[in-house]
């Protein structure tokens, strides 16, 4: 069988995982990953915010084969589009704030700083149906999904047609049944 | 005379849409020697302008001005901007269908006295009979390239049918095969065989599936009788003294208004468009719109009972890979009151790509029981479940109040609530579906809820009275002669089956019928 090639089996990602915390580190406006090559540039939010964001993406939509970036990739638009649009950043913003204020409340620790995801998840239960938590579940699923670069990871392949369509590449080659 | 044609040209025949019903009447027309205009909303975009990717094509050329909704499906919450997914393009929604075309039986045309009086139901036969149809389905399937038709044989079977197929078959269903797809499987009428290239819903790149955009739109062109005149939305069909229509107002590529005269206006743009136009007509004379004498414009909206079943497996499946749609388990179809519901339904291969499956699967959802159903993507099959749906009055296109689209023309409300039988019908197909792939070893199961309205049907219908509906059997509107409906909305009732191949077979059966009476001068 045709394999559609998945992504690397298990990382460093993969141990780390099994809390879903996400370990990032600020510095000079921009949030550095603690243990992956990249960083996100934040100007219209402040960066703990930007890190909640990436937290929160994570606890929505938890694939543990994806690694950080990914969700850092999905909602780091909203830091341009909060520069622009007032309305967003404080719906961000108080959103966030309000995140926290439930995690200190319970966990004594802002959100980021909850260390199970159950726990985690429990909270945004509280805010699901609010404008802030829709806006951003809303927006992972393009921002997260419609990522080329995850698709290998899922199995799925994408576009074929330059490649001849799979009427030679294994449309037909299941082999279990 | 020919194409091109002046506005004020009142000889012409002009077509609203140039989708399946649309594009199939203007064609016949123009090589019957017609002198045909069809306006099209939309743009024209040839198959170089497709790619294989859904959220791209999605918002290249989907419908996607203003509509609200209101009603207890689900659609209203999760989609409530989205009823419909229609296209806005030369071509209509044929750019996007998945190919499968499949008649009607004979007993969906006798609803009412096959069902008898449900409540609720605002049931009705339809004016014509399978057997007066049936000259034209062949020609439809002729025309289209219908696969298992016309000794064209079936497309080979990807890997989702073959386990839906596996499973039909531990499940001792009798009739499970690769379907009937106007999708050619050898290379005919100039388009070549398909590729399994697997995007069927975005647009076949190499034109191996029927569309009306490189099927018939140039045929018609090529006799110098058709235009097609994209990027012009018409807002307002006028009238005469006489109550004969006259012409359209429609809003040109710079948003400019334009008035084209015309003999004959036949509307073809898809189930919600049509009867908001008619009813953004209305008039002095007709203050409830055209053709509305009997109330029942934008009424009866059906969209087919549908749902889909994805399932998980402990090895891959690569559902997506090939054709979308080409699967088909019909021993449901038939019309079986002891399951508990009347009516039936198919059920057929599909599959959605990783963005639109996490945008479809269960909308709104998320946490791992979510996403651990897609970190199983590559081991998923899936199918769809299509079946008749009842008519109901109160499910129905209205203008709304007071949004207005950028033409300042009232947006559409599409409301909609399932009856009884419909839940019922969906509930059964849910289990059956299910049934299919545990048979065959699934280790979960999706029972996934209706997207937005693919078929959109019923809201001009087809009656025998002129009380009872919009148009008689020939799709002319009972108020006026020289208005004619030519898309799904004339549907009577719905039928378990995917509609296209009924609206096309109606459109040629409907090409002859005007042809006939434009030669009488009766129009
Ligand atoms: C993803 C998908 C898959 C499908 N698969 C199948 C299938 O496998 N089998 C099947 O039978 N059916 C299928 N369908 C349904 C099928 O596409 C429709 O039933 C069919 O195309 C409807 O034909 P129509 O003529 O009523 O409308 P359409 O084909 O939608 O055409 C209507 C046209 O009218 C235009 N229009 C609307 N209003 C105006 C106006 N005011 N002025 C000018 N132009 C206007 C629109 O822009 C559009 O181009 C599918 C649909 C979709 C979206
Ligand atoms: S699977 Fe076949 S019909 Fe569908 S898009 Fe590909 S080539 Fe065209």
């Amino acid at each position: 069988m045709e394999s559609a090639g998945k992504g690397p089996a298990v990382t460093r990602r993969n141990f780390i995982a099994s809390s879903g915390a996400i370990a990032l580190v600020i510095s000079s406006g921009a949030l550095i990953s603690a243990t992956e090559a990249w960083g996100v540039k934040v100007e219209a939010l402040k960066p703990e915010t930007m890190h909640t964001l990436i937290q929160m993406a994570r606890d929505i939509y938890p694939h543990d084969r994806l690694a950080d970036r990914f969700y850092a990739l999905a909602v780091k638009g909203y830091d341009a589009q909060a520069g622009k649009d007032a309305a967003l950043r404080k719906l961000i913003e108080n959103g966030v704030t309000t995140l926290d204020g439930l995690a200190k409340a319970a966990h004594g620790a802002p959100y980021v700083g909850v260390g199970w995801e159950a726990d985690r998840v429990a909270l945004l239960r509280q805010i699901e149906h609010g404008a802030f938590f829709q806006k951003i579940r809303g927006g992972l699923v393009t921002g997260l999904y419609n990522n080329k670069e995850v698709w290998p990871i899922f199995g799925y392949e994408g576009e074929s047609a330059s490649k001849g369509g799979y009427l030679e590449r294994g449309f037909n080659d299941i082999d279990w049944l | 005379m020919g194409a091109p044609y002046k506005l004020d040209d009142s000889s012409v025949v002009v077509v609203i849409g140039s989708g399946a019903g649309g594009g199939t009447l203007g064609s016949q027309l123009a090589r019957k020697g017609i002198d045909t205009v069809i306006l099209e909303a939309g743009g024209r975009h040839e198959i170089d302008d497709f790619v294989n990717d859904e959220w791209t094509m999605f918002s290249k050329i989907s419908w996607l001005d203003p509509r609200t909704t209101s009603g207890s499906w689900r659609i209203a919450k999760d989609f409530s901007g989205l009823p419909a997914w229609i296209v806005k393009a030369v071509g209509g929604s044929t750019v996007h269908w998945a190919g499968a075309s499949l008649r009607f039986q004979a007993h969906e045309f006798k609803a009412r006295t096959t069902y008898g009086d449900i409540p609720g139901a605002n049931l009705l036969d339809w004016p014509l009979t399978l057997e007066e149809l049936e000259p034209y389905y062949a020609k439809a399937e002729s025309n289209m390239g219908v696969t298992r038709t016309n000794g064209i044989p079936g497309l080979p079977g990807n890997n989702n049918f073959k386990v839906m197929k596996a499973g039909a078959d531990k499940l001792g269903y009798k009739t499970c095969h690769t379907g009937r797809m106007a999708i050619n499987s050898k290379p005919r009428d100039g388009r070549p065989s398909c590729r399994q290239i697997g995007f069927c819903f975005q647009g076949c790149v190499i034109g191996a599936k029927w569309s009306t955009l490189y099927s018939d739109i140039p045929k018609g062109e090529d006799t110098g009788k058709l235009e097609v005149r994209p990027n012009s939305q018409v807002l307002k069909i006028e009238h005469d003294a006489k109550g004969k229509v006259t012409g359209v107002v429609y809003a040109d590529k710079n948003g400019k208004l334009q008035r084209q005269k015309a003999r004959i206006v036949c509307v073809a743009g898809n189930s919600i468009e049509s009867p908001r136009l008619l009813l953004n007509s209305h008039s002095n004379m007709f203050p409830d719109g055209l053709a509305n004498s009997s109330g029942q414009v934008g009424k009866n909206y059906m969209r087919h009972m549908t749902g889909s079943v994805y399932a998980v497996f402990d090895k891959p499946v690569h559902m997506y890979r090939g054709t979308t749609m080409a699967g088909i388990i019909t021993d449901e179809s038939r019309n079986d009151p002891k399951r508990g519901f009347v009516g039936g339904y198919e059920m057929e291969t599909l599959s959605l790509g990783l963005p639109f499956m996490a945008a479809f699967l269960d909308p709104g959802a998320w946490g791992r029981s979510f996403t651990s159903a897609l970190d199983m993507y590559e081991n998923m099959a899936g199918m769809w479940l299509v079946g008749e749906d009842m008519p109901q009055e109160s499910n129905a296109i209205t203008l709304h109040p007071t949004k207005k689209d950028k033409y300042g023309m009232p947006i559409p409300n599409v409301h909609f609530d399932d009856h009884p039988n419909d839940v019922a019908m969906r509930n059964h197909a849910y289990k059956q579906g299910a049934a299919v792939y545990d048979a065959v070893g699934a280790v979960r199961t999706f029972p996934t809820p209706p997207y937005p309205s693919t078929h959109n049907l019923g809201t001009n219908r087809m009656s025998e009275k002129p009380r009872d509906g919009v148009v008689n059997k020939w799709g002319q509107t009972h108020d006026i002669a020289n208005l004619f409906v030519s898309d799904g909305s004339q549907f009577t009732t719905g039928g378990a089956e995917n509609p296209t191949l009924t609206i096309v077979a109606l459109a040629i059966r409907q090409s002859d019928y005007i042809a006939e009476q434009m030669k009488k001068g009766a129009i």
